[in-house]
């Protein structure tokens, strides 16, 4: 049995297709078995739903009369500051950028009520956003400053590209101090008093393709309610990460450079996050489609919670002084029931990942590809491979 | 008359029978809807007083002249139920179980009845769903 995945998008024209989410996929398996569902099921849709600092927007504003050179100047959406180290009038607005006048930690643990993942929010909610520019003058662009109002519609391009997306399974964080910290993973209470989990597990695009057999550069995807791309291997990508027998990575392993037009996205799948004492984040929602183009890909895709196990690391030392310790491992089915075991205690797990919004987006994805509107596409080349040596390095400081 | 407080120890007064003699003293009632001391050995203290107007307020007084903090509950949290990602990140934080989740629905629940305000959840929630209300 091998399909193709032209075969696959011919039956997707017809209405032929069939297609489940992941989360059906494991239940036919469990029933039927993997050789017997591999034939009759032609694609499995994923869908994540969690925080993803590394992402951010790329406008256009148009020119004003008279000119504006923005690049090289101050460029601020809502009080926040955009990136203006480009053309005269391109930003780039990062999920975690914060206004200047943010107190941030200085009033601990800050509030970070907004910043770049909310003025993203704002705009594709359709919401008007002050724009305003303090630069410098030239012969062409003879404007100094700029103040208006902006929203969605009116600017040319609004690409949304965020270079780390999707990470193939996380730690979960703990807490083995005396004192409440406060984390990218949560507020974690003291002495193992919660512990943090940020994956959609038996949901989640990568570890459903452990090994990236059908994901690569090119392919069509899910991102934040609208049509989007795999752009390029994400940053911190690791695929030479330690993995379990079923390709399942022991620590967090490949990642994803998205691309997609925010034009065509809804405020459901991308929304601003304030995470206490940390700063401001982005929730993207992602699902990708995955071709079941033999028994090995089933396989895969068929993976369960209770064969996903995830890393517990100590964040209140161990994670901060970059110490490779991993105080236990555990599986998602385990975090989803409310508590674990760990160090002989029993501690609740509470995630920042939703498994409820996971699941809307798999199951909108396969209502896509229902209807004919959605195709699959052939990647255009593969991302690095485990035997590739490719992998993740830290910074030495140096004199 | 009936009153939720939030009383703070200074880690000098941990070990007095304080609520019980002022219970006495006053005629009260009293429910301990919840009891922790902080690692800086502060106690806290949520609780119930019902009794009479006069007889509360003067309880209320003499706690606060022996150096207790007296918090009234007064303000409400709510959930913004279209604000709600259902995480569930929340969940373990809350230190009377007034949010949980439903499994049938897989969605975050709040029940105000259990909640002491204390604000937690507020600090926990990433898209500002619970919120306080005065």
């Amino acid at each position: 049995m091998r399909k193709t995945i032209a075969e696959i998008n011919e039956k997707i024209k017809k209405g032929k297709a069939v297609v489940v989410t992941a989360e059906e996929l494991i239940d036919m398996c469990k029933k039927q078995g993997v050789k017997k569902v591999a034939k009759e099921i032609d694609v499995v849709t994923t869908g994540t739903f969690g925080p993803m600092c590394s992402s951010g927007l790329f406008i256009n504003f148009g020119h004003a009369n008279p000119r504006i050179k923005m690049g090289g100047g101050k460029v601020y959406l809502n009080g926040v500051p955009a990136y203006a180290g480009l053309a005269a009038v391109d930003v780039y607005i990062g999920a975690s950028a914060l206004p200047d006048n943010d107190p941030r930690n200085t009033e601990y643990p800050g509030d970070f009520k907004y910043g770049g993942g909310h003025v993203i929010e704002d705009l594709v909610a359709g919401k008007e956003v002050k724009l305003e520019v303090m630069t410098y003058k030239t012969d062409c662009y003879p404007r100094k400053e700029l103040s208006t109002w902006i929203k969605l519609s009116d600017v040319n391009e609004a690409i949304l590209f965020n270079p780390r997306n999707c990470y193939q399974n996380y730690n979960v964080a703990v807490n083995l101090s005396k004192k409440t910290i406060y984390t990218y993973m949560g507020i974690l209470k003291p002495e193992l008093g919660n512990a943090n989990y940020c994956s959609a597990g038996q949901l989640s695009p990568l570890l459903k393709d452990p090994y990236l057999k059908t994901i690569g550069f090119g392919t069509r995807i899910f991102l934040g309610g609208g049509v989007g791309y795999v752009a390029w291997w994400g940053t911190q990508f690791n695929p030479s990460v330690k993995r379990r027998k079923n390709g399942i990575p022991l620590s967090p392993g490949c990642t994803l450079a998205l691309i997609g037009d925010l034009k065509q996205m809804k405020p459901e799948f991308l929304r601003g996050a304030s995470l206490t004492g940390y700063g401001v984040s982005l929730i993207v929602g992602i699902g990708i489609p995955i071709p079941v183009l033999n028994e090995e890909i089933c396989r895969w895709a068929a993976i369960p919670d209770e064969e996903i196990y995830a890393p517990v690391v100590d964040y209140s030392n161990d994670y901060p002084n970059c110490k490779d310790k991993v105080l236990g491992e555990v599986n998602y089915a385990q975090l989803k029931s409310g508590k674990i075991e760990l160090m002989g205690k029993e501690v609740p797990t509470g995630s920042l990942s939703s498994y409820k919004k996971a699941k809307e987006i798999a199951s909108i994805l396969k209502e896509w590809i229902l209807k004919g509107e959605f195709l699959l596409t052939e990647k255009i080349f593969d991302f690095p491979g485990p035997e590739s040596g490719y992998t993740f390095k830290s910074l030495k400081i140096r004199e | 008359m009936e009153e939720k407080l939030v009383l703070h120890f200074p880690p000098t007064l941990i070990d007095k029978p304080i609520i019980s003699d002022l219970v006495r003293k006053y005629d009260l009632h009293f429910n301990i809807l919840k009891a922790y001391i902080t690692p800086e050995e502060e106690g806290n203290l949520v609780l119930e007083l019902k009794g009479e107007e006069k007889n509360l307020n003067s309880a209320i007084e003499e706690l606060k002249n022996m150096g207790v903090k007296v918090q009234s509950i007064k303000s409400d949290v709510k959930m913004i139920e279209e604000r709600c990602i259902h995480c569930t990140v929340c969940i373990p934080l809350c230190p009377v179980g007034a949010i949980y989740f439903e499994k049938e629905t897989e969605s975050v629940k709040f029940n105000p009845e259990k909640c002491i305000a204390c604000g937690i959840c507020i600090k926990a929630c990433p898209t500002k769903a619970m919120v306080l209300t005065i």
